[in-house]
């Protein structure tokens, strides 16, 4: 985390708006996500007891686990499935919450109420038992629509995403309440522009700023959420390796092969914490006044 | 050599021995003293005493305290008769007795029997059509009532009512009636010449259940329906009444079961403990550790655990050690002869009107069989505790047929897929034929041995171009008896699905019933059939009925090892580890006496500190 003193003034004209490790490192782990599993020289899926447990060496750089499949491969295949689900859950997230807050924010009155009260409903409800419920519920209906490769995806994507809306829309709605008073949106409205128009030239850019923090933010956190379902068991099919899922089954092996459990876990680590650090710096340079609260969550709830 | 009819070494023992620790027993419970205010340990003052006397014998010189039980797969019912997997009836056979069980010798030993019928006694047809069980005097419910032959009846109403869909129906499907001869003597008449006469009332699936609600005096008049549907609530009245060692207090389905001594039990000084409590939850790792290293439980069941992990765990145990015993367990995967994605007009999938698309045809199912790796599987896997099987009857020893094998040959079984017709015609890898993708759905219960081997069986399935879906459903609700949950093994709405059938009778009679077509699960028997494969084959039928009424033990045990050969030669099914229970117990706990033929429970009243 930064200094309070850094923090307390905008940044300089030299300051990057990215700081450059922390988006090194994402883009390197997206990269290699995505371009990884074509040239690691095992497939993720092959067992082979043979190679069963061993370390990290140069056969296989991050070992093996106890079926003797490759954990580069694993770790690897995994991040696509994890980081997918993130950005996806984001993309969802943003648009759910950026709709809601904006048409809360500007509309005011009666739907104002209704929506911000749906906010807290949601923000009210324990998420992990209503997960595991849906994923119940709907995995069959959602694997015979999309197949058994992405139907659990899509119900993961769309479960998460949906329940993490709020954040964003609660700060749009701050901002779009604020904005619709300021003069140059009165002098819009007095000029006969429709609210759409209002909505899309006036309100929608000066929302952008917290909206980008936060979606950053939550890509994180539905990572983190996506794993606790692997790591419970549920979610995708066994035998896809998400992060999460490795965690889970390296759990026996602690004791007998610790790598098992340490790949995974520090690429869940270091994707999280470079797109949190991204976060905090996309807040410190678009929006400096409010930076000592790190979280966009605490900001709302001080306005 | 006639009316014994269940294998050699059993009826051997049986006839001649009986156990020391059952005599004494049976002693015990006789020697019902008074001891009412004497209770010093736990405060076990009958809650409801029974207006008509039955002083609760408090026990004297138990331990006290609390034993800790754990089983990673959570109970979810207490009624034993419609237990759905192990994990039921160790709840339950801490609670209820059968009238006698087999132990580890093959002899049975009387529970609630006063001593066990023979043909030396005369208690055992010769012709093989009845026998005749005489019951312990002076034994009581947990509430109070008394024990009578009364009660022996209404557990036989109970299962032989198709309303209840009890799932322990196989073991009685050959009683004509049973008939009351007089408070503690019952007979039990078979419909025809029947050798295993040891079948009903005895194990875990012969557990006596109370006659409900009903004053004894009252209940010989009643109408037999008419109770019997009473009976039918006793799912909603979880506090089941017992007469075994301890009584349960509190319990939440698949969560936790609290039990506490019963004051009412026969023997005196027994059980040991006040307290039983009995955590469903976890996994089988989780189990394993709690029990052999931090010594939180004092016993943990089923411990299905990686090899490695086992043998690190025990070297490395400081507070329990592993103790196994061979059960007939064969985890063994199930080919489904139905189609599950095509629904009836109600609703229904998987329903005999609907052949498989694939699996009606025997080559398939063949070549499935060939490509399932079962030495890697039990010996990666496993490791001790299992080894690669072709048989699905596996205990006693002698019923082994020595006549099947098992080969893994990927070739063979892409020649057999060939053969049938199922080639891949568009090049996508994966075989299809008249428009149909070979593609399964095979599920299992979340357990990581079992997600392990579904792995391994992919791998190879894969490699002969047949597309596989990976299925785990938790084990609360896979071997769920909920007719309305989807997910259970026994709507079996997948391809194939793999688990472990235990059976517990030395006589695998009602075992062997499992697959006769009568059995099949649909339904309008609320999915509480055993023949889970919806395998039909007259031919087996034939020999099942043959078998029913074969009184000669060596042509009998004939029959049954036909019978395990033709599963296994038209793959109703694919036998692939031959399994121990392995069970955790904590060094300071001493009586555990592990049967192939019960629960672990089966002698809790004998467990006691160190």
């Amino acid at each position: 985390m930064r200094p309070h003193a850094r923090s307390q003034r905008p940044p300089g004209p030299r300051q990057l708006p990215l700081p450059l490790v922390s988006t090194t490192l994402f883009l390197f782990i997206v990269l290699s996500t995505l371009v990884g599993p074509l040239v690691v020289a095992h497939p993720p899926g092959t067992i082979d007891f043979s190679q069963a447990t061993r370390p990290p060496g140069w056969e296989h750089p991050f070992g093996t686990n106890d079926l003797g499949q490759d954990m580069l491969a694993r770790v690897l295949v995994g991040g696509r499935v994890s980081i997918g689900v993130g950005l996806g859950a984001m993309v969802i997230s943003t648009v759910l919450g950026t709709a809601v807050g904006v048409v809360a924010g500007f509309a005011g009155g009666l739907p104002d109420a209704l929506l911000m009260r749906l906010a807290d409903a949601f923000l009210a409800l324990p998420h992990l038992p209503l997960l595991l419920l849906t994923m119940m519920l709907f995995r069959d209906p959602a694997t015979s629509l999309f197949g058994p490769e992405y139907g659990p995806f899509a119900l993961v994507t769309l479960v998460i995403g949906g329940l993490s809306w709020m954040t964003v829309a609660r700060l749009v709605r701050a901002t779009a309440l604020t904005v619709r008073e300021m003069e140059f949106v009165v002098a819009a409205r007095a000029l006969g522009a429709s609210p759409i128009r209002l909505i899309r030239v006036h309100v929608l850019p000066h929302v952008l700023s917290p909206v980008i923090v936060a979606a950053t933010l939550s890509v994180s956190s539905a990572i983190v959420m996506e794993s606790t379902l692997s790591f419970l068991g549920l979610g995708f099919p066994p035998d896809t390796p998400t992060w999460g899922r490795l965690l889970y089954h390296a759990r026996d092996f602690l004791d007998i092969a610790p790598h098992m459990a340490l790949f995974p876990g520090l690429a869940l680590f270091l994707t999280v914490l470079s797109l949190t650090s991204m976060g905090d710096r996309l807040q410190a340079t678009l929006e400096p006044r409010r930076v000592p609260n790190h979280r966009p969550t605490k900001v709302v709830e001080h306005s | 050599m006639h009316g014994g009819g269940t294998p050699p070494p059993h009826r051997g023992c049986a006839d001649d021995g009986r156990s020391h620790r059952s005599t004494g027993s049976n002693i015990g419970g006789n020697a019902s003293t008074e001891g009412s205010n004497a209770s010093t340990d736990g405060g076990d003052i009958p809650r409801t005493p029974h207006p008509a006397g039955a002083t609760p014998v408090v026990t004297r010189s138990a331990q006290g305290g609390t034993l800790k039980l754990l089983l990673w797969q959570a109970p979810t019912i207490l009624n034993p008769h419609l237990a759905r997997g192990s994990k039921d009836y160790f709840a339950s056979r801490i609670i209820c007795e059968p009238l006698a069980s087999y132990d580890q010798h093959g002899t049975l030993v009387p529970f609630l029997a006063a001593d066990i019928p023979s043909l030396g006694n005369g208690d055992v047809a010769a012709d093989g059509t009845w026998v005749i069980w005489h019951l312990k005097p002076g034994v009581t419910w947990s509430d109070g009532r008394p024990f009578t032959a009364d009660d022996v009846l209404f557990t036989y109403e109970f299962i032989s009512n198709p309303a209840n869909a009890a799932t322990s129906g196989a073991q009685y499907d050959l009683v004509e009636q049973v008939e009351v001869v007089d408070d503690h003597t019952v007979k039990v008449v078979f419909k025809e010449p029947n050798p295993a006469w040891s079948l009903p009332f005895v194990g875990p699936r012969g557990l006596i259940i109370p006659r409900p609600g009903v004053a004894p005096a009252t209940t010989a008049v009643s109408p037999t329906q008419e109770v019997a549907e009473v009976g039918a609530e006793a799912p909603a009245n979880p506090m089941m009444v017992g007469t075994g060692p301890y009584r349960v207090v509190s319990f939440v389905p698949g969560d936790t079961i609290v039990y506490e001594a019963n004051p009412y039990f026969r023997e005196p000084g027994k059980p040991f403990f006040s307290r039983v409590e009995l955590k469903g939850g976890g996994d089988a790792t989780l189990a394993a550790r709690a029990v052999l290293q931090t010594g939180e439980v004092d016993f943990a069941e089923n411990l299905q655990v990686e090899a490695q992990v086992l043998d690190q765990l025990q070297q490395t145990a400081t507070s329990g050690q592993v103790i196994t015993v061979s059960r007939p367990l064969v985890e063994h995967i199930l080919i489904n002869q139905t189609d599950p994605n095509r629904e009836t007009s109600d609703g229904e999938r998987s329903s005999t009107q609907f052949p498989h698309p694939f699996f009606s045809d025997k080559r398939v199912r063949q070549a499935f069989a060939y490509a399932m790796d079962r030495e890697t599987i039990a010996t990666q896997l496993y490791g001790a505790n299992g080894r690669p099987t072709s048989n699905i009857l596996v205990e006693p020893p002698i019923y082994r047929s020595p006549n099947t094998s098992y080969e893994y040959r990927l070739d063979q079984a892409a020649a057999l897929l060939d053969e049938a017709g199922w080639v891949d015609h568009d090049g996508d890898g994966i075989r299809d034929k008249d428009g149909v993708i070979m593609h399964v759905l095979f599920q299992t219960a979340t357990g990581s041995v079992r997600q392990k081997t579904q792995e391994i069986v992919k791998q190879s399935l894969e490699a002969i171009g047949v597309e596989v879906e990976l299925k785990s459903i938790d084990s609360a609700a896979f071997f769920d008896n909920d007719p309305a949950n989807p997910d259970t093994y026994s709507h079996f709405y997948a391809d194939l699905q793999m688990f472990t059938i235990p059976y517990d009778s030395p006589d695998p009679g009602a075992y062997m019933q499992g697959w006769i077509c009568d059995e099949i699960t649909q339904k309008v028997n609320d999915w509480s059939a055993n023949n889970v494969e919806r395998w039909c084959n007259p031919a087996y039928d034939a020999l099942y009925a043959q078998a029913t009424r074969e009184m000669d033990p060596e042509q009998r045990r004939q029959l049954f090892i036909q019978m395990n050969d033709l599963l296994v030669e038209d793959v109703a099914l694919i036998p692939l580890v031959h399994r121990t229970r392995v069970s955790g117990v904590s060094n300071s706990l001493e009586g555990v006496e592990l049967t192939p033929w019960d629960e672990s429970v089966w002698n809790i009243q004998d467990w006691r500190r160190r």
